[in-house]
Order: C-alpha cells, then structure tokens, then sequence
C-alpha cells in the first residue's frame, strides 16, 4: 500500500476516535463511563501526536493525562454518589445560544474549506526547538526557553500552594 | 538483526520479526507467568519450612497447567449490581497494557519487539495506564472491598509513581537516553552496571517498583487480612486470571527494567574482560547441570509415570544444550540467557521479601513514599547532576 493512503487511514481513524470518544464522553449519564470514552479520546490525540513523528509529545500525553489526570478524575468520581447525579438534567436548556455559536463555527469552517489550503500561513518550525527529539525538547526547555518554563513551573507551585491551603483547615 | 535465510517483499520485511516475536511472546508469557506463580509457592514453602505443591506432577512441575485449568473451566460470576460492561473490560485493559509493555523490553540484542527512542517513558506511561484496569474493575463490582481496594491502589500507584520516576531519571542521566537497547550499550560502553554509579537510585527504583506492582510489604491493595482480596475479590474463573496474568506481567517488566538500566541488561558479568571470555558458555554448562539434577531426580522418584516424566525433562534439557553447541545459537541465546538470568534473580528478591517483610500500615506507606522516597530521589538526581557537571 502506497504510503500516504496508509498515512491518510491512519488520520481518519484516530479522526473517528477521537471524535467519537469526546461525543460519547459528553453523551453518556455514567461520569465513570465519561472518563472512560475521555480515556479513548486522549489515547487518540496521543495516536495523532505518534504519527506527527512527535513520540515524546505522545509518551508525555499517556503518561500525564491517561495515567496521571485521568486516574486522579476517577479517584474523585468513585468517591461521588453517583446515582444522585444521574438524576439530575444532563444538559441545560441554552440549545438556542449553542446553536448560533455552532453555525458560527459551521460557516467559519466552510468559508476556509472553500478556500483551500492558500488561506492558511503556516508558522515556519524554529530551530531545531520544534524537532520531536527528547535532547532538543530538553535544550527548547531548559536553555532556550529556561525563564518562561521556569515562571510556568512557578505558577504551578502557586497553584498547588493554594490548592493544600484551601484543603487544609489549620494551618 | 539475524539474517533470514529466505526474504520477503520490502514493505513489510520490517515487521515480519517483530511479529514473530509479539506472537512468541504473548503465546508463551502465560505459561512464564504460570510458573513464576509456582517459584513463589516453591520459594514460599522453603521460607516456611514445607514442601510447597508437591501432587500434581513431579516436585509440582505441573501444577501451573492445573491451575490454569482449574480457572478456564471455573462459572464466570458477575455481581447482579455490577456494571457490566466496564467489569468486562477493566480486566482487558490490565492485560493488554502489561502485554504492550513486555514489547519494549530488550531481552537481547537481537530478540525485542519495538526499540524506540522514547522506550522507557513509553513503558512508563503504559503502565500507568494499567492501573485503569485496578480502578475501573474496583470500582464496576458494586461492592466495598473492591472499592476500597481501588482506591487504595489508586492512591499508592500515584504516589509511589513519582518516586520510581525520579529513581529512574538518575539512571538515565547517566545512559544519556531513553531507548532500552542504547541503556544496555551506553553500560557495555562505559565497562560500568549502572548500579555501581547509582546504588541509590536502585534501592529507590526496587522499593517503589514493589509499591507499583502491590507486592508485600506495599500489598495494601489487595491485603487479604484486611479487605478479601481487594479489588479483584468479585472476580473469578478466566477474568480472574487475566488480573492474575497482568500482575505477573507487571512483575516481569518491572524487574525488566531494572535489570536494564541498573545491572547490564543482556550483558554477561564484565564482558569487557577477555580472561572471563569462558562465561559466554555458561548457558550450555546450565542446560547440561540443569539436566543432570533432573536426571538425578528421576532416579529418587518412586512412580513410574514421575520417572519418566522427568527423565524425559532432563532429556529435553541436554538437547538444548547440545543445540546449544551450535555457535550461531549460542550467540543469539547468550544475551537472553542472562537477561532471564538476571530478572529471574529480581523476582526471587520480590518473592523473598514478600514472604519475610510484614505489610505495612497505610499511613506508613504514605509517610515512607513522600517523606523519604521522593526527597531521597531529588536529591539524587541533584547530586547526580552536579557530580556529572564537575567530573
């Protein structure tokens, strides 16, 4: 099989997943099924990242949304009464407003699919910084880019400051 | 890679081993598993001054394959109340992510699945998906100590999941790389086990790895004395058994990658010494003494049936020996040979410890995982790198 049919089936199923899974996430009643089909979907995004040849970027998004966040979501959702929460309304009653933003977004679409792939401008890759490598995701980090990912990992710290404050009744 | 000896069109050459090796892999790892299951009960009896399984076959040689048995045939139960689909998959989703693992493990030079560049972080991120399979099948039995099981391992794998990180960033600051193959040359390249540059990031690596896969002293999850069986007590017969497999699997990959970032890999002890150049014929001196203390056994047995059984064992061992003597065999063998060697020598630890270490109380577990693990294994990484800068 010529190799970009193979690469355009492999597009088109990961497509399918993942939009698959983020319709069944929002549709299902169940939140432990919700996080489930979530799973599948992120799975997708990291299948996406494996064929942009980015295999950090996909190890990097198993690890931390499926085997980290995810797991974590489920810790909570265990810990809440389910049946209570299937009762209530699974989704508000704003269609009309939606539905004016999905026409926006539909029309938008349309417009740039009629114009082709011209529309678009393309940011050029930077130097090396963009490359999937592990070394040169480490130099783009801790060299090129060290205060900005230094002032992000302080902002974290922050959060989680905040977040065991909050939790914590004496201090 | 071995050449083959007929070729095949070159688009899909690439993944004809890899196949062969995946189907290899998933059709004998049952039967591995099956008998790291008897080791544990051979090596437990030892501890406790007994026999261990002794009836079925020979010494119990062939007590895995009844139990197997005994677990396909057994009723498949599922709770009225459970969540049916999600108890289904939560097994599935335990063993195929343990399985998908073993594909990264290097057992030797030639034999290995995949080897990418990001190997172990992706091994890492598999199994963490694994533990998907702990929750959801907690959680889907709709009943207490399944829960509270779930939620114990949930807590502990995240917590312990940091330490084993940070464990193995000091190792890999020293391989420099992420591929599993390029660990084992980056060892044979510095004549140097990673375990001697990085003692501390071992020990942090073996307890946390412990942790991991709910083995005693970190068994809280499923600790008998306490909650059944924790989240696999509504589970029974074949989806039984897949946990069963997943955890020994989880197990066999663990081990795995400490051997390969820590204690050589599929290199043999100093193999940049010629004078020890006799040890690359230490896989047929074992299958020959393997093969006479079998023989030897034979002669001890009583019935019949076990003699033969066993005589038929030993002969089956000296003809792998002697096929051994075959030099093209013996150099695709010999990394395997000490990789098995290796890991099976980690496992017996877990085993050993399982049985001589008390479990410990869950706060315990916390205070030892965040107190001292992940501090220690900062610390590590931090030494590691200023050692690194200045020399």
């Amino acid at each position: 099989m010529p190799e970009s049919i193979l690469n355009g089936l492999f597009f088109y199923v990961l497509a399918v997943v993942i939009l698959g899974g983020a319709i069944m996430t929002i549709t299902r009643r169940n939140a432990v099924h919700s996080a489930i089909w979530l799973v599948v979907t992120l799975m997708g995004v990291a299948g996406l990242y494996l064929h942009l040849n980015a295999e950090f970027l996909a190890a990097v998004q198993i690890l931390v949304y499926i085997g980290g966040i995810m797991v974590l979501f489920l810790f909570v959702i265990m810990l809440v009464n389910l049946d209570e929460a299937a009762k209530q309304r699974q989704f508000n009653r704003q269609w009309s407003l939606a539905l004016i933003c999905t026409l926006v977004v539909l029309v938008e679409f349309g417009f740039f699919l009629m114009r082709g792939a011209g529309s678009f401008a393309f940011a050029e890759p930077g130097q090396g910084a963009l490359k999937p490598n592990t070394e040169l995701m480490a130099v783009a980090l801790f060299q090129d880019y060290l205060l900005p990912f230094e002032i992000a990992s302080l902002l974290l710290l922050v959060a989680i400051l905040g977040a065991v404050l909050m939790a914590k009744k004496e201090i | 890679m071995t050449e083959l000896p007929f070729s095949f069109p070159p688009s899909i050459e690439p993944f004809v081993l890899p196949a062969l090796y995946i189907v290899i892999l998933v059709a004998v790892f049952p039967l591995i598993a099956g008998y790291i299951v008897l080791l544990e009960r051979k090596v437990m009896a030892d501890i406790q001054v007994r026999l261990g399984p002794m009836r079925v076959g020979p010494h119990g040689l062939l007590q895995p394959i009844a139990d197997a048995v005994k677990l396909l045939i057994k009723e498949d139960i599922i709770p009225a109340k459970a969540d049916r689909m999600v108890f289904w998959l939560a097994p599935v989703i335990s063993v195929v992510t343990a399985l998908v693992a073993l594909s990264l493990v290097p057992f030797s030079k030639y034999f290995f699945v995949a080897d990418t560049n990001v190997g172990l972080l992706f091994l890492l991120s598999i199994t963490s998906v694994g533990i998907l399979g702990i929750i959801l099948g907690g959680w889907s039995s709709n009943s207490h100590y399944p829960l509270l099981g779930a939620l114990r391992s949930t807590a502990q794998l995240v917590s312990y999941e940091v330490a084993l990180g940070f464990a193995l960033i000091g190792g890999l600051m020293v391989a420099g790389t992420l591929s599993m193959q390029q660990m084992v040359h980056a060892q044979l390249e510095q004549q140097m086990w990673f375990i001697f540059y990085q003692p501390v990031a071992f020990v942090i690596y073996f307890i946390a790895a412990l942790a991991e896969t709910n083995r005693t002293p970190f068994d809280m999850p499923e600790a008998e004395s306490e909650i059944v069986a924790g989240y696999h007590t509504e589970y029974s017969g074949f989806r039984f058994a897949l946990y069963f497999l997943a955890e020994y699997a989880n197990m066999v990959v663990v081990s795995s990658i400490a051997v390969t970032l820590f204690l050589g890999g599929w290199l043999r002890p100093f193999p940049n010494v010629r004078l020890l150049d006799f040890l690359n014929y230490a896989p047929i001196l074992a299958m020959f003494v393997l093969a006479f203390f079998v023989f030897l056994g034979a002669s001890r047995e009583r019935r019949p049936i076990d003699k033969m059984g066993l005589a038929g064992l030993g002969a089956v061992c000296a003809l792998i020996g002697l096929l051994f003597l075959v030099p093209a065999v013996l150099d695709w063998v010999q990394g395997l040979f000490w990789f098995v060697l290796k890991v099976f020598l980690v496992l017996y630890t877990f085993i050993w410890i399982r049985f001589t270490v008390p479990r410990y109380r869950y706060d315990q577990l916390m205070r030892i995982g965040w107190r001292w693990l992940i501090p220690l294994a900062m610390a590590n990484v931090i030494v590691t790198a200023i050692v690194m800068i200045l020399f």
